[in-house]
């Protein structure tokens, strides 16, 4: 297909232009949603279930009623007459708005009160009075089948047990056969954790209906606001047109600010109600113990090998623990998301999984934390299996995959799950790895180390990611085709904006966005505007999560902007006395072919655009809008490497290095590439090291706050080693891939890779995430392993 | 809750009375109070760092003062940084070395990056690490915003960065 057009303009693709959006956030400037204060605003909070699990006999608010400032006290009973107690999830089930009938995970969601101010709105918490029963819970996912489990969702009709879906992909027949056929199986059985996206902006909005317009307007911490607005539409009845959700600035959002929350759908029917804005802003507790968590899939994988290390084969099923609802945010079609990705970089001819999902009595969510569903748990078992698989054969990890990779020469590569990879060249992301990392001297110095009874490990990921939905024929949200738009508008002089379906949490999109007009349309990036997350004002589009701002947006900007030059072309034709087809175009300069003096810039056609004798049929005006629908995923890749110390005598891990070698097509701004992959590498740290939520027996959630919740700070977190590899991707306007997920889908289980291999003297071949210095110290001791 | 206290305080230079609750926090008096919204909340239990600001120049968490405190005091924020000579060191040291993303901790953080520089004028990369530590950043992985204080630092002490 189409290749990136090369540019020397400024700011084009491959150059690194300082962030346009820096200048608002360094002065205090940004607009994030708490930062949205409106004349006789009012304030909500939200009462929550203390149990994991009980019936609600009453609910009394008299007392809350009677408070200072407290205007109203919501209850589900409330939201019942209007049909809105219960509301649809993105992954088909249906959600409590505020409890009704009964609670189904501590932290759930049951009266709201709107109030005066804030501090009046949280005092009113203690004057809710809830007559509960508990009942039993059911914690642990692994009994949630049993026959006398407590059922979580007795509101669903005629639901006896806790099962959501069962899902499989791949031949199993075919897969029995290659495991017949194998000299060496490896099983592992391991559990990628809950976590928490756990943004540093928590979740929130102002909602604020217009009584005279009718319009509902929605400042709102969304990472799909066009997607919202048609919910919303769809859930609250509100018509369409007169609902306007404006997400501004975003203070991260990693998948967490995918979903609809409650929250958003109670101040929004309170500001309706009461005809006034309403603000809500979760706490941090309330961001960690209720919105969307990731993960908490319980897998057991085998891969099937021949004893020269060929792999023949993977089968894996999984435990997916959904929590009291089924709200994960994944393409409709995919249930368990891409995690039939499982088989990664790797050619074999043979795959199955099967993922079950359950209901506990925990907080909703699986959302694709800095991923695209699913794909980290699928990375994370075929890597860890990797791994090894290279202990038990004693081949060396690099050279095991080295052997495995699909080869440059087989892609377009039809994986045995079904996917179609675009484009890859494994080896050579592997080779700049292990020469970046120093890697013969590193296993010189292992051995050595051993001699000496220290420990010390190498890790390895290569990763295969897929990403960009993407592909309206398999995906779609609530029925939306996956597609995103680009609108591009040039005023007279040649300056214009850029108006994006997709939105920014972060990335940059501010600056890069405008890169690829540049590049594409030879004008400056700084002369382009770009706006976003203003539903009232931009184009529509599914949002931004699963690293799909560029493969979609970014290939629908291109394209608007390849249209764009294509008019300049005609104007600069009919100019120039020529045929469109006699003009070269480079870095925003037309040229007659063999007359280098007879020449129009991009300006020049732009401003003729809106003056009078146009070429016959032409209409006035440089302005033009495109809707993207990807032709195929892309597939970025790259090969990680970790190196661990590990103290014996307390268990604390050390990442020494890691090395980062991403492929993720073409890098429009090397620079905020890099950032987004030491981000991401970090937050790959954390899952790996040190962040988790749990719960007790009684469904106490633990992790409630940044003090038990812990990420990664300045101290701990590693220094990262990056390389570079580009391939582009085949089936994209300008090969880009998408970046900002990589890295928390490669990296963790290198880090685990590196401990494992630190600890497979002592015979240790698992140990599940969060690494903490306990765990290790105790496998270690469970291993033999006296205190020195 | 009645009974509002009369305190006078001195924000970013300029002198302001203001009425507070006794109980009400540093940073809503901030924010909502004097609508000086570049500071923010990111955790309630002041192990994020996205409220720090200064008071009488020394970094504190401003959910973890009450307004009251801030009585005939002096508080800078991120919006007392820019100066009629342009940005502080430390605000084109984020900028040039891409060492924010979201932006959302990128005030706190630079508060303590001023306060450390004022200590420290020529800190290594440990000092810096361990001055930052009580500051939490999802998005950056930190190396850039050590790069982004080195930057400062040097530009302070007047070497060409």
């Amino acid at each position: 297909m189409s290749t990136p057009t090369v540019s020397h303009v400024e700011g084009a693709i491959g150059q690194s232009p300082k962030r346009i959006e820096d200048d608002r956030f360094i002065r205090g400037k940004g607009n994030y949603v708490d930062d949205v204060q409106l004349p006789g605003m009012l304030f909500m909070s939200i009462y929550r279930s203390p149990f994991a699990h009980a019936t609600i006999n009453s609910i009394d608010t008299s007392r809350a009623m009677a408070m200072p400032g407290v205007l109203a006290c919501i209850t589900g009973k409330d939201l019942e007459a209007h049909g809105l107690a219960w509301m649809p999830t993105l992954a088909g089930d249906t959600q409590a708005v505020l409890a009704t009938d009964k609670v189904r995970f501590q932290g759930q969601e049951v009266v709201a009160i709107i109030a005066k101010t804030q501090p009046q709105a949280e005092d009113a918490l203690e004057g809710i009075d809830v007559d509960y029963d508990p009942l039993p819970v059911i914690i642990d996912p692994k009994h949630a089948m049993d026959a006398d489990a407590p059922v979580v969702r007795t509101d669903l009709e005629g639901k006896t047990d806790n099962h959501i879906f069962t899902w499989e992909s791949g031949d199993a027949d075919a897969t029995d056969r290659a495991f017949e056929g194998a000299d060496i199986v490896i099983s592992l059985d391991t559990l990628y954790p809950r976590i928490h996206p756990a943004p540093m902006e928590t979740c929130g909005c102002v909602s604020d209906y217009n009584t005279a317009t009718g319009k509902m307007t929605v400042h709102l911490t969304s990472q799909a606001p066009h997607a919202h607005r048609t919910l919303f539409a769809l859930v609250a009845g509100l018509p369409e047109h007169k609902i306007r959700i404006i997400s501004p600035d975003v203070g991260g959002g990693f998948g967490n600010k995918v979903p609809i929350y409650p929250g958003y759908v109670v101040a929004t029917a309170a500001s309706l109600l009461i005809g006034k804005p309403v603000k809500w802003i979760e706490s941090r507790s309330e961001n960690l113990i209720s919105t969307g968590f990731a993960r908490d899939y319980h897998m057991s994988g085998e891969l099937a090998a021949t004893k020269d290390g060929k792999m023949l084969g993977l089968r894996a099923t999984v435990l997916a623990d959904h929590g009291a609802f089924n709200a994960q945010a994944a393409p409709s079609k995919w249930p368990a998301g891409f995690f039939n990705i499982a088989t990664g970089s790797y050619d074999m001819p043979a795959a199955y999984c099967k993922v079950d999902a359950v209901y506990t009595n925990k907080a909703p969510g699986g959302v694709a934390y800095r991923c695209s569903f699913r794909v980290t748990e699928a990375a994370y078992l075929i890597e860890r299996l990797v791994d090894n698989l290279a202990h038990k054969t004693g081949i060396d990890a690099a050279e095991l995959r080295k052997m495995n990779f699909i080869q440059p020469e087989q892609f377009p590569y039809k994986s045995p799950m079904g996917w179609e990879y675009d484009s890859g060249d494994y080896d050579k992301a592997m080779d700049i790895a292990l020469e970046l990392v120093d890697y013969k001297a590193l296993r010189k110095e292992q051995a050595e180390k051993r001699e000496r009874g220290e420990v010390m490990g190498i890790g390895f990921s290569s990763f295969t990611e897929i990403v960009g939905a993407g592909m309206s024929k398999i995906c779609d949200i609530a029925g939306l085709a996956m597609i995103d738009s680009a609108e591009l508008r040039i005023h007279p002089t040649g300056k214009g904006v850029l108006k994006l379906g997709v939105q920014s949490q972060g990335q940059g999109h501010e600056t890069t966005f405008a890169q690829i007009v540049a590049n594409e349309l030879g004008i400056p990036s700084t002369d382009i505007v770009v706006e976003h997350g203003d539903t009232d004002h931009t184009p529509y589009g599914l949002g931004t999560y699963a690293s799909r701002s560029t493969p979609t947006g970014g290939a629908a900007t291109a394209i608007v902007a390849r249209k764009l030059r294509e008019k300049g072309r005609q104007i600069a034709a009919h100019m120039l006395e020529c045929a469109p087809d006699d003009l070269e175009f480079d870095s925003g300069t037309f040229t007659v072919k063999g007359s280098p003096d007879r020449t129009k810039t991009i300006q020049e056609c732009i401003f003729k655009a809106y003056q009078s004798e146009l070429p016959e049929g032409m209409e006035n005006g440089f302005e033009d809008v495109t809707y993207y629908d990807a032709p195929e995923m892309t597939y970025p890749f790259g090969t990680y490497i970790c190196v661990v110390d590990i103290d014996k005598g307390t268990g604390a891990v050390t990442v020494r290095k890691f090395v980062a070698v991403d492929d993720c097509g073409t890098r429009i701004n090397p620079m905020i590439v890099d950032g987004q992959i030491h981000g991401g590498l970090t937050q790959g740290f954390g899952t790996a090291m040190m962040e988790l939520i749990s719960f007790d027996e009684d469904g106490n959630c633990f992790g409630s706050n940044f003090m038990d919740y812990l990420i990664p700070t300045a101290v701990e977190s590693p220094h990262w080693t990056l390389g570079e590899c580009v391939t582009p991707s085949p089936h994209h306007p300008i090969g880009a891939k998408g970046i900002g997920e990589s890295p928390t889908v490669g990296s963790p289980q290198a880090i685990v890779n590196a401990v494992v291999d630190a600890l497979t003297p002592y015979g240790i071949t698992n140990i599940d995430m969060p690494l903490s210095s306990h765990k290790v110290w105790k496998a270690l001791r469970d291993a033999g392993v006296a205190d020195e | 809750m009645s009974g509002k206290m009369a305190i006078t305080t001195t924000v970013n230079g300029e002198e302001h009375e203001v009425l507070v609750e006794p109980r009400m926090l540093l940073v809503n008096m901030i924010r909502e109070s004097l609508h000086e919204t570049g500071t923010h909340i990111g955790c309630d239990t002041s192990s994020c760092g996205a409220c720090t600001v200064l008071l009488d120049g020394r970094p504190v968490k401003s959910c973890t003062i009450l307004a009251v405190q801030a009585n005939g005091r002096e508080i800078t924020t991120v919006e007392g940084l820019e100066t009629a000579d342009g940005l502080h060191p430390v605000q084109e040291g984020f900028k040039e070395e891409h060492g924010l993303q979201c932006g959302y901790c990128t005030p706190g953080m630079m508060m303590t990056s001023v306060a450390l520089l004022a200590e420290n004028p020529d800190p290594s990369e440990d000092d810096i690490r361990k001055a930052i530590s009580g500051n939490l950043c999802r998005c950056t992985g930190y190396v850039n915003i050590v790069k982004a204080v080195q930057y400062a630092a040097k530009k302070q002490q007047g070497v060409t960065a």
